[in-house]
């Protein structure tokens, strides 16, 4: 499979206009509102913000997984082309795995203590792939040695205990990739790993999933990983996506002043300075959510419109804006033509 | 963000000849994980001891950082933990304003020198007693040190601390379940303050923090330093927090400090190749696209760390000796380095900053 047997034009998973949202017996709880977004076969879409954001969430919803009482409460996904937010729970998991491979922060929620990785590994292949017993678990080691498991042929004989927090996230990338998925959901892969694996780990799934055409949901807090791996990003608050574009255009050149705030929040090695810049305040909790811009309270440039009427994502350079400063900007884009 | 000057303002005391207000020379820390005696006669293995901490030697001078950094498992909590008590060492010296504190019983002998001290740690959300209100949880330190205050005195003190880390006085009336994550933080900070130390011990203060918030808690830190006089030993794994805070750092592997120095010396120009793989792992921001040396393998088990130079397996530069034999730190107190490849002359050039 090579990206180019993709038109590249059409993008593998589209969000439109998703909602996601909790019913509470004091009202309903909306945690990611009207966020849209596409991702093109091979190209990783980076999406951060800050802990509470809706990235997990988002994520969720695109494999399927959303825990009740939390549902999708409006908005469409699809999967290359096809309407995959209303299949029932069998078609879903058959896609999972198959079409959409996923990886958590935590590789021990993804493995299963009480088989050998290679049981885990063919038992997959098996469900996905028609191959025999004796294919699929050549494939297995294959993928294994890809994912850098020194001893492969030795090693998937052993329970996932056996393996170091490293080796067990390579364990669940060669597992998450093992059915050739035309995509992957990765939420916090590397967070709880060391830098120096954290750096193995990241260049690891960027590379297999060119090499595949793959398209990737790189869901992260840390921007450095995301300048790192990203072809584009978007940058989440409070349930919102506040900005999305080119990596290097957000990360250099951010535009929406929480992304301003982040990135000058960040200390880097090499730059001496007092004080780190500083968002005062907090992301508000969810049934507090401010009307306008959710981020008029902590925004320094805030302005009247801002508090009563919330600004949805419009152009600006090679980005996407949500901020009503950029507004004449989209808007001479819009004329000028 | 406005913080109440403090009544117990504190300016740094003129040096006695020795600013150095924490010494520690040669910490051991084992930890004994055997199976019970049957189980290891039966199976025939010998006792697991955990390496923790294997010989480390530095020394904060009073108003500075010192930071430790280094991989999970390399023993920073560790040494936090046996610098503020909550171990006794295995070996090794402990001094504080030159005043021995190696043992239990030399601890107890100088109450005064235990308050003087504080911890902060990684998790906000275990650290304070969730039945506690808040202004009962900053208070305690300052009823443990100086029983027979006035309740409002008690609670005026709070008041001002809670002000001092950028929360409000009203808050004190709140349990910490009502509080974020960065807002839990500033009241560890609060409580760790209330019983005026001098040295504060911060393992992780913000891991578990967004890098919003870990900005904020950064900046009350620094401006709490300058401010109150305070020195810092300053735990993480984060390089480029540590850049941003200490003013010397050490870099830990398996147990022991490989290399410290000078924060921008050490960054600048490092020299021991597990400092120089820690540097080229970090992600980058800047997008210079920089070719980063692909880095090998794992920490290595402390129960059972390669002999000689313990990095030897994943080090690009081992030879028989590093395998065979220890490198000693060779330096000063303020910058030193412990490896052969650097003693030998046989190190390459650093890519550069
Ligand atoms: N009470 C204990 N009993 C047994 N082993 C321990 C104990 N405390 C720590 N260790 C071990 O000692 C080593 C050093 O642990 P320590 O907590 O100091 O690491 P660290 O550098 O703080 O790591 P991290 O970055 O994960 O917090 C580890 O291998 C750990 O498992
Ligand atoms: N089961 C749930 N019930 C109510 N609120 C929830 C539930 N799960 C998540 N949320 C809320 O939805 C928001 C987004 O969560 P999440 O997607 O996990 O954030 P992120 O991954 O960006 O940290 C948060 O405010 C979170 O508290
Ligand atoms: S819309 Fe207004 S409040 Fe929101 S980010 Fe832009 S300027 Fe700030
Ligand atoms: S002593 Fe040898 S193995 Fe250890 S870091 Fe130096 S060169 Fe590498
Ligand atoms: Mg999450
Ligand atoms: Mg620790």
């Amino acid at each position: 499979m090579t990206a180019s047997d993709e038109p590249s034009d059409r993008p593998l998973l589209e969000v439109r206009n998703l909602r996601i949202e909790f019913p509470t017996r004091r009202g309903t709880l909306v945690a990611v509102d009207d966020i849209s977004f596409a991702i093109a076969p091979g190209e990783v879409l980076g999406v951060v913000g800050e802990s509470g954001a809706g990235k997990s969430l988002t994520g969720a919803a695109i494999i399927g997984l959303l825990e009740p009482p939390g549902r999708i409460g409006a908005g469409e996904i699809l999967l290359e082309g096809e309407r995959i937010d209303k299949l029932p729970y069998e078609e879903l998991r058959k896609i999972r795995g198959k079409r959409i491979g996923t990886i958590f922060q935590d590789p021990l929620t993804s493995l299963n203590p009480l088989y050998t990785v290679g049981e885990q590994l063919i038992e997959t292949i098996r469900t996905h792939l028609p191959l025999g017993e004796t294919e699929a678990r050549a494939r297995a080691v294959n993928l294994l040695e890809e994912v850098g498991i020194p001893a492969a042929d030795e090693r998937i004989d052993h329970y996932p205990h056996q393996f170091s927090g490293g080796m067990r996230q390579r364990v669940v990338i060669a597992l998450a990739l093992c059915a050739e998925p035309r995509m992957v959901v990765a939420d916090e892969p590397t967070t709880a790993l060391d830098v120096s694996i954290q750096a193995q780990i990241i260049s690891l799934i960027k590379r297999l999933c060119r090499e595949n055409g793959t398209a990737v949901m790189l869901v992260t807090h840390d921007m450095g990983v995301i300048a790192e791996t990203a072809d584009r990003v978007a940058v989440m608050y409070a349930g919102r996506i506040a900005e999305i574009g080119p990596v290097t255009e957000v990360v250099k050149h951010a535009k929406h002043p929480y992304t301003h705030g982040l990135m000058g929040s960040i200390p880097a090695i090499g730059h001496d300075v007092d004080a780190l810049t500083q968002i005062d305040g907090s992301m508000p909790r969810l049934n507090e959510i401010p009307t306008g811009c959710a981020f008029n309270p902590r925004c320094p440039k805030a302005f009247d419109r801002c508090r009563v009427e919330r600004p949805s994502l419009m152009p600006a350079g090679r980005s996407s804006v949500a901020c009503w400063l950029y507004e004449d900007e989209a808007k001479e884009a819009a004329h000028g033509g | 963000m406005a913080e109440a000057t403090i009544a117990a303002e504190k300016p740094a005391e003129a040096g006695n000849g020795n600013d150095m207000l924490l010494e520690v020379d040669g910490l051991v820390r084992h930890f004994d994980v055997s199976p019970p005696f049957l189980n290891r006669v039966l199976e025939r293995t010998g006792r697991r001891i955990v390496r923790a901490v294997e010989g480390v030697s530095f020394s904060i001078r009073r108003g500075e950082t010192f930071s430790l950094v280094g991989e999970s498992g390399c023993g920073k909590s560790t040494v936090a933990r046996l610098v503020v008590g909550l171990y006794p060492p295995s070996a090794g010296t402990l001094q504080f304003e030159g005043v021995d504190i190696s043992s239990p019983r030399a601890r107890r002998e100088n109450p005064t020198i235990q308050s003087r001290m504080q911890m902060i740690f990684q998790d906000p959300y275990a650290s304070l007693n969730p039945r506690w209100r808040v202004a009962d949880i900053v208070a305690e330190p300052i009823r443990v040190h100086r029983k027979g205050v006035s309740r409002t005195d008690v609670l005026a003190r709070v008041g001002e601390l809670l002000r001092q880390v950028g929360l409000s006085a009203s808050d004190g009336e709140k349990f910490p379940h009502e509080f974020s994550g960065g807002q839990r933080q500033r009241i560890s900070i609060a409580r760790a303050l209330a019983g005026e130390p001098e040295f504060l011990v911060c393992d992780e203060p913000t891991s578990a923090l967004d890098v919003s918030v870990q900005a904020q808690i950064l900046n009350l830190m620094k401006r709490l330093q300058k401010r109150l006089g305070l020195t810092y030993l300053f735990i993480s794994h984060d390089l480029a927090v540590v850049y941003h805070v200490s003013t010397i750092v050490g870099v830990m592997y398996l147990g022991r400090l490989v290399e410290w120095g000078p924060t921008k010396e050490l960054f600048g120009a490092p020299r021991h190749p597990y400092t120089r793989m820690l540097l080229d792992a970090i992600p980058d921001l800047e997008m210079s696209g920089r070719a980063r040396i692909p880095v090998a393998g794992e920490v290595p088990s402390p129960i059972d760390p390669p002999p000689g130079c313990a990095f030897h397996p994943r080090c690009p530069l081992a030879s028989d000796r590093c395998r065979q034999e220890v490198p000693k730190a060779v330096g000063s107190a303020t910058a030193a380095v412990a490896c052969h490849a650097v003693e030998e002359g046989r190190l390459p050039p650093w890519h550069g900053a």
